[in-house]
């Protein structure tokens, strides 16, 4: 039995979240099936739901498939170098604390290349929210081997299975310090847009990992179908326990995949120790970076 | 504008380069450092953490140079003046995002205060071996100033006009320091703030809407737009066009990239900067920059006492070089003699421009140590014959 579902025609601006976007981009450059669209449109949404002030809010991203959401959110947008988003993004709230940064990259550029700076922005706790799309594989290069291949998937440069340990990214992320650390799949788009809303009323390193679906490459070269089919298989596969033990949530190829809220612990940041800190050594004489910035105003 | 006098240590004071770096970069009203530990610099973010939470300033030690770099590029473009300081090694690594600063067009300054080289080399003895990867270090094609003190005094002057020059020409500006400047303590006249000039940032009068972020204007530099006032610009390292948005054609390419280029390139006259001595009668003229230019006055005196006509061009900005004036010296002077603490690197872009009109002699050191006086004598007597 078949059934016709009817299409009304939608205007690409009347999208709800096409005010978030810079339209003139469009179309992306993302393949069809991609996870990291389904992101970019729970991110935009709770931007909406959670009201963010959109002129106080920037966002950076590095290089590879995801480093290009940057360019496609209609913030203060940064597109950087491959991994070096976080500390590009250390310095942009540094140099405005009053900011909402929010670092947009894959897991090859966040904890590949720059894994160093992932580990130490989070040991700083910095006011950062991290949204780390994991595809499994760079893709932006056409399949390699990333940090987070599940052991014996097929990459391009690891043509007959992987054998290196992949990074458990909520385990790393917690373990350094992050304040808040969650993990959701692409199909679990209300959960991740609630918790993207939560993420922007907490302060800290906050980090949300997403399980994105990448059919073009990863998808491919292991023999796993198409983007529908992976949808299926968190369908199957995923498993939400909030507050799970960080240390249980490797993923295995084609294995379960545990989802939810691990971590949610305020905990000053790195700005609000610096305050603290020099307030009490240093007395009236401490004078903070002003929200606005450390710009010069004229005397003359 | 006259700069902030919270950043102002007004007064006659003794004191290192590295120091006096340090106090010019918060007279020249920087607000934002991030830097990671390295000899011989390190002195000069010991100095700025000390004081920087007075004066509302934020230093940060981040966990490597790329780190630094980047965060240097990032507060940039919050219109908080910022810089970072390292010296070879780390020099190397921040290459990347030096070229991402000079692709972005983003106002910041880097400090190297040089050490022998390469690779870990002699990490506390002085070197000039970074001058070409001052210019050429970063992939692709781009251009940068770089100014070169030669005692602390200059330190603490040149660093306050690098930060006035990279707002000017938004470009990261390198103070291309060395390890005996850096540590050579002498005495540093510090102006009070009403003496103390500073470009501001050259912020859009657009409102959003009507601004393009890479909208040049006569000057090649476009105005700018910092990060949470509205704009909602897009800034990437990818070619892009006045919208700062990617297109990926030879055309684009050409348009971006050659205004990078040219913008220091056709202004080179604006910027460039060097000091002359005797160099009316010249027969021979000894080019020289850093700690190298003062060790080299020992020699000149040696040669002129034996009756060479030597005079002395100092470089204080080494990049855009002074192409004309070697030019125009060319055509008069027998031979220009370049020491350097390298094995030759400005003297290349001095046999460039003299063209063969006048030989240009290098007079090599491999550091760790500067010049004897005697050799820079010899190479005078040599290049005169």
């Amino acid at each position: 039995m078949s059934a016709t579902i009817e299409r009304r025609e939608v205007k690409a601006e009347d999208h709800p979240i096409a005010p978030y976007l810079r339209m003139d981009r469009m179309p992306h450059i993302w393949c069809p099936t991609c996870g990291i669209g389904t992101v970019v449109k729970c991110y935009a949404t709770a931007l909406g739901e959670a009201g963010i002030d959109l002129d106080k809010a920037a966002i950076v991203s590095g290089i590879g498939c995801t480093g290009r959401v940057a360019g496609y959110m209609k913030l203060d947008a940064f597109h950087t170098t491959h991994g070096r988003a976080l500390p590009f993004a250390t310095g942009l709230k540094l140099g405005r604390p009053e900011l909402l940064v929010t670092v947009f990259s894959g897991d090859g550029d966040l904890v590949g290349i720059g894994g160093n700076h992932f580990i130490h922005t989070a040991r700083r706790n910095m006011d950062l929210l991290v949204v780390l799309v994991n595809n499994f594989i760079y893709g932006m290069t056409g399949g390699q081997n990333a940090p987070t291949t599940p052991m014996t998937a097929r990459s391009s440069t690891m043509p007959f299975g992987n054998f290196e340990r992949p990074f458990n990214i909520p385990h790393l992320a917690a373990s350094s310090g992050a304040s808040y650390v969650a993990r959701w799949t692409c199909l679990h788009f209300r959960r991740l847009t609630q918790s993207f809303k939560e993420a922007m009323q907490r302060k800290g390193f906050r980090l949300i990992e997403v399980i994105a679906p990448c059919s073009t490459l990863y998808a491919r070269l292991n023999k796993l179908g198409t983007g529908l089919d992976l949808m299926r298989f968190y369908h199957d596969n995923a498993e939400i326990r909030h507050g799970a033990d960080t240390r249980e949530l490797d993923i295995d190829f084609q294995g379960r995949i545990v989802c939810g809220k691990f971590v949610d612990q305020e905990r000053p940041t790195f700005s609000e120790m610096m305050d603290e800190h020099y307030r009490q050594i240093l007395g009236d004489r401490y004078r903070p970076m002003p929200p606005e910035g450390g710009m010069i105003h004229g005397q003359d | 504008m006259k700069t902030d006098p919270a950043g102002v240590l007004t007064g006659t004071h003794y004191l290192d380069g590295d120091y006096a770096c340090g106090e010019g970069a918060m007279a020249a009203g920087c607000r934002f450092v991030a830097g990671y530990p390295i000899t011989p610099s390190t002195e000069v973010v010991e100095r700025i953490a000390r004081r920087f939470p007075m004066m509302g300033g934020t230093f940060i030690q981040m966990e490597d140079e790329l780190a630094s770099m980047a965060a240097v590029v990032g507060a940039s473009w919050t219109g908080t003046k910022s810089m970072t300081v390292t010296s070879g090694p780390g020099f190397s690594l921040m290459m990347e995002n030096i070229g991402l600063a000079s692709m972005m067009e983003t106002p910041c300054v880097v400090v190297n205060v040089q050490r022998a080289g390469p690779s870990t080399g002699i990490p506390t003895m002085v070197g000039q071996g970074d001058m070409m990867q001052a210019r050429w270090g970063s992939h692709g094609d781009y251009s940068v100033i770089a100014l070169c003190p030669s005692s602390p005094q200059e330190a603490f002057d040149l660093t306050i006009d690098a930060f006035n020059l990279s707002e000017t020409w938004r470009v990261p500006v390198l103070i291309m320091m060395d390890e005996c400047v850096g540590h050579m303590t002498e005495k540093v006249v510090i102006p009070s703030a009403a003496e103390i000039d500073v470009v501001p940032r050259k912020l859009t009068a657009k409102p959003p809407g009507q601004f393009l972020p890479y909208q040049s204007n006569g000057n090649m530099v476009s105005e700018f737009a910092r990060a949470g006032d509205g704009y909602r610009f897009h800034a990437t390292g990818l070619t892009h066009d006045e919208r700062g948005y990617p297109v990926m054609t030879a055309e684009c390419q050409e348009k971006c990239v050659r205004r990078i280029v040219d913008k220091i390139r056709k202004n080179a006259d604006k910027i460039v900067r060097f000091e002359e001595r005797r160099i009316e009668d010249a027969d021979v003229v000894l080019v020289s920059y850093g700690i190298t230019s003062r060790v080299a006055r020992m020699g000149i005196e040696m040669a002129r006492r034996q009756g060479v006509k030597v005079g002395v061009l100092r470089l204080v900005v080494v990049w855009p070089f002074p192409e004309k004036r070697i030019r125009e010296l060319a055509e008069k002077v027998k031979a220009f003699v370049v020491p350097e603490i390298n094995y030759g690197q400005v003297v290349l872009e001095v046999e460039r421009c003299a063209a063969g009109r006048a030989a240009a002699v290098p007079v090599a050191h491999g550091g760790g140590g500067v010049h004897d006086p005697e050799a820079i004598c010899n190479a005078i007597l040599e290049a005169a014959k």
